[in-house]
């Protein structure tokens, strides 16, 4: 039988539930309706009020009419290339890390706590520290304002997290089974891919999330790396709130940082129960 | 030829040794049992013999071959795990074929294979399944089966039964033992349950930290074990090991239980020439609970009459079975097995037979068989 009495502790609960979920919402509340509203109604009242007409056509000029960067193809292409970014940094992030988890923790060798150690202390690294290094790799490399110059840094910079997640995952493998599948002769790729991949789904599922959202979201490379054209949804977001009119075009800009953010809340939204399952998979025996 | 031969072997963990100069020779078709309380190195050397993990030092032949740096998959050996480490996302089919493929055996060979060792273990309508669709007793039968497939020079098991439970642990032992009898491999077993090295093994070595201390046909082990902590772990109830004297009469040695009390209990000895040298001196004797009886009892192949003692009862445990007693011999604690439908009165005597002829005597120093 469940507790249906309201008991005073109960409703303080409920209060402070509601407030914290509130203060979290309000911005995206507040975002969602300035950009159904026209950029005159907002300029003429305040930010915050609700739509008189419902604006729809923001959406249209902010995917693909307005002008940024001296274009006015709206942020189509930079919702492209954050796309070309993240989808391959993620795959191979992931895939490397599910490798490197598997091999520091099912194949143990000398050292291996300190691959382990050394490749997760990039977790504790300030972004802003590794700026100066990846300006001379990508410079070194001629990377410098491309696309693979990303990839290339948030997939190494990526392998801090998915190894931790993966190496966590499998130590949770028996043993027995690789000593089993060796006996079988069976070698350290297809060990992985015939018996730990098949198992991976769940750790897999979080750090895709995971990768994907925060690869996506990133800001600071995008900005330093990349200029005009190569530049992320995230980056170009910046010029395109820069005053470039007499009238502020909140509504506009509101619709394209909704847009912007489409891809990772409908990530969430899909696969939020996913990534909360594939975090306390390992936890529950 | 010798199947398996272990020479000089041991094995190091930086200043902790597991394993300290391992001898034993294996011959083909044996059942060896490889039994000993946790931590005495048993599944080290296993380990060790499979080339999961390296020795040390010394070497290991496997049918006339030195295979020290020779990896898993070539030493012609197959493994029962505990865990029966089946692979979770294959069928059963996979799992068992999974080996061939891996050594890239041609299709109709594998089923061919496959569907031998499946009617072997009567596993045909698991073939399908996934492990976590077997209950445990199935899991076993395809974790054999992956061995079986094999057909290797020796058979690995790692304690393969620990995981199940008591009823279905003695039918698995008795199938293990059948399979064993049916196609005569080598198999070297695993465990620290002594029944199970009992039953059956062909012969036990017996180790305890990292040393064997006996390696002989489970009467040999039974009946003369090497030293005390033999006599004490193999056998349940275990062998009633207690202090005593070893004296001489006109009529031969005698070892006296509780020397000097009123309670002393004579046990005159007939055969034990070795003993001789101990005359005047403190042994450790060692009876198994089954050479005590109650006193009406007639020992199988006895001459004359039994020795007979009365001694106070301090506790009875019927098992339905047998009636186990805890007694009172000299002053020294001792258990006995008698009749089921017999039951002494705790704090009260009683009077009981005992079976000298399969006395044990040991050095109370060195803790070895003397006779």
């Amino acid at each position: 039988m469940r507790d249906r009495s309201f008991a005073p502790s109960r409703i303080l609960i409920y209060l402070v539930v509601t407030l914290f979920a509130a203060a979290y919402l309000a911005p995206l509340v507040i975002v969602v309706l300035n950009s159904l509203r026209t950029n005159e109604e907002i300029a003429q009242s305040s930010m915050i009020g609700w739509p008189q007409h419902w604006a729809w056509g923001n959406y249209a000029l902010a995917w693909s009419g307005f002008c940024l960067a001296e274009t006015c193809a709206g942020i189509r292409p930079y919702m492209l290339n954050s796309a070309l970014i993240t989808i391959p940094a993620t795959i191979f992030s992931t895939l490397l890390g599910a490798v490197a988890g598997y091999a520091v923790s099912l194949w143990r060798f000398r050292g291996d706590n300190w691959i382990y150690g050394i490749v997760t202390l990039g977790l504790f690294l300030p972004q802003q520290m590794r700026l100066l290094p990846w300006t001379i790799v990508l410079r070194d490399i001629g990377l410098i304002n491309t696309l693979s110059g990303l990839v290339l840094i948030h997939t190494i910079q990526g392998l801090s997290f998915t190894v931790l997640f993966c190496r966590n995952y499998y130590v949770a493998i028996p043993q027995e089974l690789i000593r089993a599948a060796r006996i079988d002769g069976a070698g350290f790729f297809r060990i992985f891919w015939r018996i730990i991949l098949p198992l991976s789904s769940p750790i897999l599922i979080v750090t895709v999330i995971w990768q994907f959202t925060h690869i996506w979201n990133e800001f600071l490379y995008g900005v330093t790396f990349t200029t005009g054209q190569q530049q992320p949804v995230t980056a170009a977001l910046i010029a395109l709130s820069a005053p470039v009119a007499d009238i502020p075009k909140h509504g506009v800009q509101s619709a394209a940082v909704i847009i912007a953010a489409l891809p990772t809340l409908l990530i969430y939204l899909f696969g939020g129960r996913y990534f909360v399952r594939g975090l306390t998979a390992g936890a529950v025996k | 030829m010798a199947a398996l031969s272990i020479r000089a072997l041991s094995k190091r963990y930086a200043n902790l040794e597991v394993l300290k100069g391992i001898d034993l020779d294996i011959e083909s078709g044996e059942f060896t049992v490889l039994v000993g309380p946790s931590g005495c190195g048993k599944s080290t050397l296993l380990n060790i013999v499979a080339g999961l993990d390296r020795a040390s030092d010394g070497t290991i032949e496997i049918g006339g071959r030195v295979v020290n740096d020779v990896p898993p998959k070539d030493r012609d050996i197959a493994m029962v795990f505990q865990s029966y480490a089946l692979y979770p996302s294959m069928t059963v089919r996979q799992n068992i074929t999974f080996g061939m493929e891996c050594r890239g055996i041609a299709k109709a060979e594998q089923e061919k294979a496959l569907a031998n060792v499946a009617r072997l273990l009567q596993i045909e309508p698991l073939l399908a399944r996934k492990p976590s669709q077997l209950s445990g007793g199935q899991r076993q039968r395809v974790a054999m089966g992956r061995a079986l497939v094999r057909d290797p020079l020796l058979f690995l098991f790692d304690e393969p039964l620990s995981n199940l439970d008591a009823k279905l642990r003695v039918e698995m032992r008795m199938e293990i033992k059948r399979l064993h009898q049916r196609i005569g491999a080598t198999i070297i077993y695993v465990t620290h349950d002594q029944i199970e090295a009992m039953t059956m093994a062909t012969r036990i070595a017996v180790m305890h930290r990292g040393v064997v201390q006996q390696f002989a046909d489970p009467d040999t082990i039974y009946r003369y074990p090497a030293n005390l902590f033999v006599a004490r772990f193999m056998g349940s109830p275990p062998m009633n090991t207690m202090p005593a004297r070893l004296e001489a009469d006109a009529g031969g040695p005698v070892v006296v239980i509780g020397a000097g009390r009123p309670d002393e209990v004579r046990l005159r000895l007939q055969g034990y020439d070795a003993a001789a040298s101990y005359v005047g001196r403190e042994v450790v004797l060692g009876i198994r609970p089954e050479c005590i009886a109650e006193g009406d009892r007639v020992f199988s192949g006895a001459v004359g009459p039994p020795v007979i003692v009365t001694a106070p009862v301090e506790l009875v445990e019927p098992t339905g079975a047998e009636t186990i007693v805890l007694l009172r011999l000299g002053g020294e604690p001792a258990q006995a097995r008698i009749s089921p439908d017999i039951r002494p009165t705790p704090g009260a005597t009683a009077s009981f037979a005992l079976d000298t002829r399969r006395l044990c005597l040991f050095d109370p120093e060195t803790e070895r068989l003397i006779a």
